[in-house]
């Protein structure tokens, strides 16, 4: 009688355990990318579009290998406009583990200057790279006007939030 | 303006041949003239076409259109220049590349300049297809899709499909664009200059894997011999017989996608029918920006590209990297 009591105890733990999983599981599919007026000026103008590791050559063809060796997962893509005028990229590559986020972000940084963003990030004068665990966020924009590096800054804090 | 008979001269000294296969003829040239031709690649720049800020003045490309155009040919009228170039009452493509995204991707200016050229020559507007992988890569050119007959019609592989049967040459099995086999009689290739990842450089060749419908089996190695092989399959070989290639914007190093810190603004355009002389010159100036911007070389880097030589070889005769066969003309 104790046996089938404690039987039915570990079941329940075995569920609630589950669904805490389960609603961990829903926290990382949320997306990272944030809405028109989300942050001050940025308007989200394109849908997300997410692509497979092996459908990333649809996206980055030539670029997705390196991705790919690093254990990409998935990566997923938004364009954004600030203030109506600088138009930009969003993408988030979800990687296998951190260490893979960490070895694409090694290459190219040297002439960075280094952000507080997620676990380390760089800046450049169009450009946002930062990691935060499995995922690394690339911001680019395509005009440098005096506005371009505050602004990719305050969106990519937009999109680390979400992360 | 140079006359026809000037012209021809040029030719038969190696410059420029009117051959069997082309109008211009280069694939002929370099075999009836083995030792003695030279391939004419012309290199025309304009150092004011993106005035003192970034974006490019679309107004100008036209007249460096013209220039390069009447470099290679020795023709100063446009019109009379572009019928050696193209067949009137064909449809001709234009193969640009989007696949870097917007800020590396053919410029629309350029797609329009020619388009401009080609219908003074004769060419009716739905003769034109401009044409990529996708509506996106088309898009990041700045173009939209347009399948309407009656005007220039500007759409993807997305939009044509391509062969159920594939063909093959060399290392390669692959299916063509349908825009490729189906409609174009001849393509002017359009590609735009960049740093690769993979292959080191991409460009004039590399351009093809738009042509191919999982470009993305093609690039073990350094994508060599995969972009010789490709350039040998008959379709591209012989269809895709002139090049205006894009160097008014290029990345150097972080390529083939947009990465605006290793942008550069050659301001140049590229022109030639030898894709393999025209890659050469391509690799050289990447090599150059390199070397100026602190970066390894491409040899440093581990990945030179290797399918120019290939490309060249006995087993490919695409056309030569050899300089001394190379008649680099820079205006």
């Amino acid at each position: 009688m104790k046996f089938k009591s404690n039987w039915k105890w570990a079941i329940a733990a075995i569920v609630i355990f589950a669904a805490a999983a389960g609603t961990g599981c829903k926290k990382k599919g949320t997306d990272p990318f944030p809405a028109s007026g989300a942050i001050a000026g940025w308007e989200k103008t394109s849908e997300t579009r997410t692509y497979a590791a092996k459908d990333l050559y649809q996206y980055i063809d030539g670029d997705a290998e390196q991705y790919i060796s690093a254990g990409v997962v998935s990566t997923s893509t938004s364009d954004y406009k600030y203030k109506g005028q600088l138009e930009a990229t969003v993408d988030v590559h979800t990687m296998a583990n951190a260490e893979g986020a960490r070895k694409i972000m090694e290459t190219g940084t040297k002439d960075a200057k280094p952000v507080q963003l997620g676990d380390a990030g760089f800046a450049y004068a169009q450009s946002i790279i930062f990691r935060k665990g499995t995922s690394l966020v690339r911001i680019v924009a395509y005009e440098s006007t005096p506005d371009t590096p505050q602004a990719l800054l305050e969106l990519a804090r937009g999109v680390e939030a979400k992360l | 303006m140079k006359s026809r008979r000037e012209f021809l001269k040029t030719a038969a000294t190696g410059a420029v041949l009117l051959g069997s296969q082309s109008k211009l003829g280069m694939a002929g040239m370099l075999d009836q003239h083995s030792g003695t031709a030279r391939s004419k690649v012309v290199v025309a720049r304009d150092a004011g076409l993106h005035g003192t800020g970034a974006q490019l003045e679309e107004k100008r490309v036209l007249a460096l259109l013209d220039r390069a155009i009447a470099s290679y040919t020795g023709l100063d009228n446009p019109t009379v220049a572009w019928k050696r170039i193209v067949p009137v009452g064909k449809v001709i493509g234009l193969k640009v590349n989007g696949l870097g995204g917007k800020g590396i991707s053919t410029h629309a200016a350029l797609v329009l300049a020619i388009c401009e050229r080609l219908q003074q020559t004769g060419v009716k507007p739905g003769e034109i297809i401009v044409w990529e992988r996708d509506a996106r890569s088309l898009q990041a050119c700045g173009l939209t899709v347009n399948t309407d007959p009656s005007r220039i019609r500007v759409f993807g592989n997305d939009v044509a499909g391509y062969e159920d049967e594939a063909v093959a040459f060399g290392t390669i099995r692959v299916k063509l664009a349908k825009i490729l086999t189906r409609e174009c009689a001849m393509v002017i290739n359009l590609p735009i200059l960049k740093d690769h990842e993979l292959a080191g450089v991409t460009f004039s060749m590399k351009n093809m894997y738009g042509v191919v419908q999982r470009p993305f089996e093609l690039h073990a190695n350094g994508c060599n011999p995969a972009v010789a092989d490709l350039n040998c399959i008959p379709a591209i070989r012989e269809k895709v017989r002139f090049t205006i290639g894009d160097a008014m914007t290029s990345v150097y190093e972080g390529g083939p996608g947009f990465h605006p810190e290793r942008l550069w603004q050659p301001n140049a355009l590229i022109v030639g029918e030898d894709r393999v002389a025209i890659d050469q010159i391509a690799w050289h100036m990447i090599a150059r920006k390199r070397a100026e911007a602190g970066v390894p070389t491409l040899e440093e880097a581990g990945r030179p590209p290797h399918y120019i030589a290939t490309a060249a070889d006995q087993a490919h005769r695409l056309g030569t990297n050899d300089p001394a066969r190379i008649h680099l003309m820079e205006v």
